[in-house]
């Protein structure tokens, strides 16, 4: 299944694995974003309604 | 605008005016170099050109957050904001100022300095020349950054991080120019490059500046402007109407508007 | 409010409501496009593409470098466009977009910027060089920084947006500026435009067409997270105003 990467075998599998981390992070920390600051507005529209 | 000139000269010179703290840090900046590098002649002479330009870079950023910032606390930018003269003017004047006080001292103590770096001799005349000519660049570009940041609390750090990628080709091609100098090559390029570059920023950035300095003094500031808090959603004084308070909210003024906060906050809330 | 009625034009967007309407099935479609494009794009370049002769396998993080590269770039001029949009138009979903953005430039850079070092360093037996390209993307990346710690050095979102966008302007000048004084002050290794045109250095179909794959794949990726950080940005506003509403009537 892993083709063979020769002598540039470290770089390039550390190339793959590190852009996909920053990437995966980056999604991860859209996401956290999104998904706090949801969060709180529907704590806070709640709050609006029942006043 | 002469008379703000001449106050402003006056003010820089006048004790505590920090006029001399930027001539004593290129000073130190230059003399701490070779102790990292060593005290090799050649090395220092290869060098030189970027350490002086480094240094004369330095130098100027440290300086720039009093360009507006004392200013702004005693509520005389204010006055100049409504005052009869453009504020583009008033923020090329600030620049010049700066310029005198920080970048002329600094274009001539360099080629005392650059005696201490064994600059080679053919060298001296380029670097007064590009010195001369790209350090106003660095003062107009600084004065850009001062008044992106001017009503911030801690603005000076992030004013260093915004302005000091701005410095990047001034600071190319004055190096280089000087370099080339030094090693006797032809030096048109880079001194046409620095040219260009000081007088584009000069005619056009003090816009960009004066329409940051324009935003930052229309922003509600609760200490500024105590009656425009009671807007219903927190926005400043409103944008199409008149101001609603005092005289420290004249600064604020009208740019296009074509959805008000009020009408987006209508619609998202 | 006319919100009931069909959009005529692109502007419509400008308005939050229609906005959150349409990235909200918008995303998800855009996402599993980005997710799948991307995966196709850099299997296929891992596993199934040959080793270059010269480069060895190395010539595999292409499909990384290049179009992180131009995401980097691309996601700068996005933000320029919207900044001019909400200079003279004030659209402020249009703002918050550019506000969206620059977080995921800057990653995008950072990627580019590490995937050329570790390319770098067998090809050209260093880590970092001083060739023109890669201090424009470090000065490219100190620009994102710039802009995202003004944003948040800001309290007030107009005077936010409005001092942003104006960096955002000046900076683009003083970008380009930098990168034709980089080019300038040093000749480079780095090969020119993997894509360019000219007879003799483009590459083979066997590189091109899984390259392709993944620039699109990263584009979606961008405007998948771009829409994901708007709509963020706009509850996040949406908060603030009930917020002081809240303390309004309290």
């Amino acid at each position: 299944m892993m083709p063979d990467l020769g002598r540039y075998a470290l770089e390039v599998s550390a190339a793959y694995v590190g852009s996909l981390a920053m990437l995966a992070a980056l999604v991860g920390w859209v996401w956290w974003r999104g998904l706090r600051t949801r969060r709180a507005l529907e704590a806070v529209e709640m709050r609006a309604k029942r006043q | 605008m002469r008379g703000l000139l001449a106050r402003d000269v006056a003010l820089a010179f006048r004790s505590g005016g920090g006029f001399g703290l930027g001539l004593a840090f290129f000073l130190i900046v230059v003399t701490l170099v070779p102790f990292g590098v060593g005290p090799e002649r050649e090395v220092l002479a290869r060098i030189a050109p970027g350490i002086l330009w480094v240094g004369a870079l330095l130098a100027c950023l440290l300086s720039l957050d009093r360009i507006f910032a004392l200013d702004h606390e005693d509520g005389s930018l204010d006055l100049l904001a409504t005052a009869p003269v453009p504020l583009e003017g008033v923020v090329a004047i600030k620049a010049l100022v700066h310029w005198l006080v920080t970048g002329l001292p600094l274009v001539v103590v360099a080629p005392v300095l650059g005696v201490i770096l064994n600059l080679p001799p053919p060298a001296y005349g380029w670097l007064v020349i590009s010195l001369l000519l790209g350090t106003p660049a660095l003062s107009v570009i600084g004065a850009f950054g001062a008044a992106l940041t001017v009503g911030l609390k801690r603005g000076g750090l992030l004013m260093s991080l915004l302005v000091l990628p701005l410095y990047v080709p001034t600071l190319v091609f004055g190096a280089e120019l000087v370099s080339r100098g030094a090693a006797g090559l032809s030096v048109g390029t880079p001194l046409a490059l620095l040219a260009g570059i000081t007088t584009g920023s000069a005619a056009l950035l003090p816009f960009a500046a004066a329409l940051a300095l324009r935003v930052n003094l229309r922003s509600p500031d609760a200490a500024r402007c105590p009656a425009a808090l009671p807007c219903p959603v927190q926005h400043g004084p409103p944008l199409n109407g008149p101001p609603r308070n005092g005289p420290a909210c004249h600064g604020w003024r009208k740019l296009s508007q074509a959805v008000s906060w009020r009408r987006f906050h209508a619609l998202v809330a | 409010m006319t919100s009931r009625s069909q959009p005529s034009s692109l502007w419509e967007y400008a308005n939050p409501v229609r906005f959150m309407r349409l990235s909200d099935w918008l995303l998800p479609v855009v996402a599993l496009g980005a997710v799948v494009l991307t995966a196709i794009g850099l299997i296929w370049g891992f596993f199934l593409t040959p080793d270059d002769f010269r480069q060895g396998s190395t010539v595999k993080i292409i499909f990384l470098h290049v179009p992180s590269a131009l995401m980097a770039i691309n996601a700068w001029i996005m933000m320029l466009v919207a900044s001019l949009i909400w200079l003279i138009r004030r659209h402020h979903v249009s703002a918050l977009a550019a506000k969206a953005a620059a977080p995921i430039g800057a990653v995008m850079t950072l990627i580019a910027l590490f995937t050329g070092a570790v390319w770098g360093q067998p090809m050209w037996g260093t880590w970092w060089a001083w060739d023109p390209r890669l201090p424009s993307f470090l000065i490219l990346f100190l620009f994102y920084l710039g802009y995202i710690a003004l944003w948040s050095a800001i309290d007030d979102a107009d005077t936010a947006a409005d001092l942003t966008s104006v960096l955002c302007l000046v900076g683009s000048v003083f970008a380009l500026l930098s990168r034709y004084a980089a080019f300038f002050w040093s000749q480079g290794l780095h090969q020119g435009a993997s894509l360019s045109l000219q007879p003799g250095t483009r590459m083979d179909w066997a590189y091109k067409a899984p390259l392709y794959v993944a620039m699109a794949g990263f584009v979606l990726i961008f405007v998948a997270l771009l829409l994901a950080g708007t709509r963020t940005e706009i509850r996040a506003r949406r908060m603030k105003a009930l917020i002081a509403r809240e303390r309004m009537q309290a």
